[in-house]
């Protein structure tokens, strides 16, 4: 009986208790609340994705209106691969977050912030389920709001004005996503996404069609931050307090891409293919941009959270490379990409941000010392380096492998020229950090391990970085089936 | 089906409106360094699309949206709810976004972009 309203509870759950969370004044039952409640979202996206897995798409009316006219969930291997990453990913940051905030955040603002990340959480999930178009607005704004609050609430007053420009951008980016959704909705006349993909088929004027897929390609381009429209993204990341930092540069920008597969892929797929279009070139061209002067950014970053940052703006490009390469197998590597780079990313800022906590310097020089002082935060932040970098036996091996030899296979030997080079300027920020943590003399404060609820969060990612790069059958897999589905159209 | 053919000429009016605002939105919000004045043009900019959103619900010879004997054509309604919903996430993000830059001015004693970022970096 429950577990027909499971799809509805997935967002309904982190919505509720975000508002019970705004009203408890304290810290600790705020916690906890948010903990609980990413658990029991991880899990009911670990069941979803068991039951699309095995039992094909799941569709949920809400309030049993019928679709196309009242809005519609639909849970298949797509997104729901992607709802158990923000959940799990959720559930994974919480335990870390109770010191970690505690250090950060003054007292009083700590039910604010898990609210805000409650909040967030609602947004993402909400944006990965339902299948309407404008629906996925109001969840991007629930989203985006929530996380300018997570931003803002950093110690450096930077932070203030980083969620500023954040707020902005992402506006004007969910703003363009709106105008091309209108577009889209006044030559259907219909918001579900399985019912526009079947009208637009029949549409003869295909003009306002394509003034909506030019408005919807920069709306989410600014939300998922490909080159050039990353400008908001390192202050954000960069003065965010670590806890927000590690949660929203592994899902926000992931879900905003898989917003892009659905649109481009499902929607538009049967009526205006989307390797027949311009839009590969242009977004090639810009994956490739982004994959190689990010990585340079990164390399001339003093901050180490600022230069991570630049790093997931080349990480992105690689995804949006695969989704840009087009074929089946482009689309699985971008998908595994996609989950692969969100379980390292977070594993480094969760580790980076316990270091930064002890060293108290956000610089990459201040980190001397690390590696004897703190064995274990410095051998996570080496296996996920290795893993940024593409070392095979890590994650992120997994990922790159595919996107080469799906460029390879559509005759690109560029592109995979590309990715295997700009591994190698990969290997100097990593280096960087290394090269700090072992030689440089520890900065003059005494400063030891972080606590165990903050290591083993850290670690659970760490540990999934080479799980998942020995054990791909999950993610390759489920990535193949998502890819086939997407390519495939709305199969209903 | 909403027929965009039908109305031709009001709807002609109101698409320029909404081109015009849009580009003076995103002009004032990318040429302004007055943190409020770039607030202002992102109302503008938002303003636009509810515009765009509302304009196409009118169907020509339309009746409101009302059951009643004798009427067979109907205005569109939803645009209205869904721009209704727009217009609440708009007040959500320029209420946050004014709150943001009150806490600047505490912290930075100043509105302006440039100054902020001289602040933080003296050249």
């Amino acid at each position: 009986m429950i577990a027909d309203h499971l799809p509805a509870l997935q967002v309904a759950i982190p919505l509720l208790a975000a508002g019970i969370c705004a009203m408890l004044r304290r810290s600790v039952p705020a916690w906890a609340l948010a903990t609980a409640t990413s658990l029991v979202a991880a899990a009911i996206s670990a069941w979803l994705l068991a039951r699309a897995a095995s039992g094909g798409p799941i569709s949920y009316r809400l309030g049993s209106w019928e679709p196309p006219w009242g809005i519609e969930y639909r849970v298949d291997e797509a997104n729901a691969l992607l709802l158990l990453l923000v959940a799990g990913i959720g559930a994974v940051v919480m335990p870390y977050a109770r010191r970690s905030v505690a250090r950060e955040i003054a007292e009083e603002s700590h039910p604010w912030f898990y609210a805000s990340y409650l909040l967030c959480l609602t947004g993402l999930l909400g944006m990965s389920i339902t299948a309407d178009a404008f629906n996925v607005f109001v969840f991007m704004e629930v989203a985006s709001l929530s996380s300018y609050v997570l931003i803002a609430l950093g110690r450096d007053r930077k932070a203030l004005f980083a969620a500023y420009q954040y707020l902005i951008l992402g506006t004007v980016g969910a703003t363009f996503f709106i105008i091309g959704v209108g577009f889209l909705y006044v030559v259907t006349g219909t918001l579900n996404m399985v019912d526009l993909a079947a009208r637009l088929a029949t549409v003869e004027d295909v003009r306002p069609v394509v003034v909506g897929i030019a408005f919807l390609s920069v709306g989410l381009g600014l939300k998922l931050a490909l080159f050039p429209l990353h400008y908001w993204l390192p202050n954000a990341y960069a003065y965010a307090p670590t806890v927000g930092t590690a949660f929203l540069a592994a899902t926000a920008t992931k879900v905003a891409i898989y917003l892009l597969l659905r649109f481009f892929f499902t929607v538009l797929g049967p009526s205006f293919p989307f390797a027949a279009s311009p839009i590969p070139a242009i977004w090639i061209a810009l994956s490739v941009a982004a994959i190689i002067l990010a990585s340079i950014a990164a390399i001339h970053q003093a901050g180490i959270k600022r230069m991570l940052a630049y790093s997931s703006v080349a990480q992105i490009g690689y995804i949006t490379l695969g989704i840009g390469i087009g074929s089946e197998a482009g689309l699985t590597g971008a998908i595994v990409h996609l989950f692969n780079h969100a379980v390292m990313k977070g594993a480094l800022f969760l580790l980076v941000g316990g270091a930064i906590l002890r060293g108290g310097d956000m610089n990459i020089d201040a980190l001397g010392g690390l590696a004897r002082r703190m064995p274990a935060t410095f051998a996570g932040i080496v296996i996920a380096g290795l893993s940024l970098i593409g070392v095979p036996g890590t994650v992120g091996f997994v990922g790159k492998w595919l996107l080469a030899s799906a460029a390879i296979e559509q005759g690109q030997l560029w592109l995979a020229f590309a990715i295997v080079g700009a591994s190698a300027l990969a290997v100097v920020y990593v280096w960087r950090i290394v090269e700090a943590a072992c030689f440089r003399p520890p900065s003059t404060e005494e400063f030891a391990e972080m606590p165990i609820s903050m290591l083993m969060p850290a670690w659970i990612l760490t540990a999934l970085c080479i799980y998942f790069g020995l054990d791909t059958s999950l993610t390759v897999e489920v990535a193949g089936r998502a890819a086939a589905l997407l390519i495939g159209g709305a199969a209903t | 089906m909403i027929d965009l053919t039908g109305t031709i000429e009001p709807v002609r009016a109101i698409h320029g409106g909404v081109v015009v605002l849009m580009v003076v939105g995103l002009y004032v919000l990318v040429a302004r360094g007055n943190l409020i004045k770039k607030l202002i043009g992102l109302g503008v900019f938002q303003t636009s699309v509810y515009l765009l959103y509302i304009a196409p619900g009118k169907i020509a010879g339309g009746s409101p949206p009302i059951i009643a004997d004798g009427i067979v054509t109907y205005s569109n309604p939803l645009p209205h709810v869904l721009i209704l919903t727009a217009i609440v996430v708009g007040v959500a993000t320029l209420a946050l976004g004014l709150a943001l830059v009150v806490r600047i001015h505490e912290e930075y004693g100043t509105i302006e972009e440039d100054e902020i970022l001289d602040r933080d970096d003296p050249a």
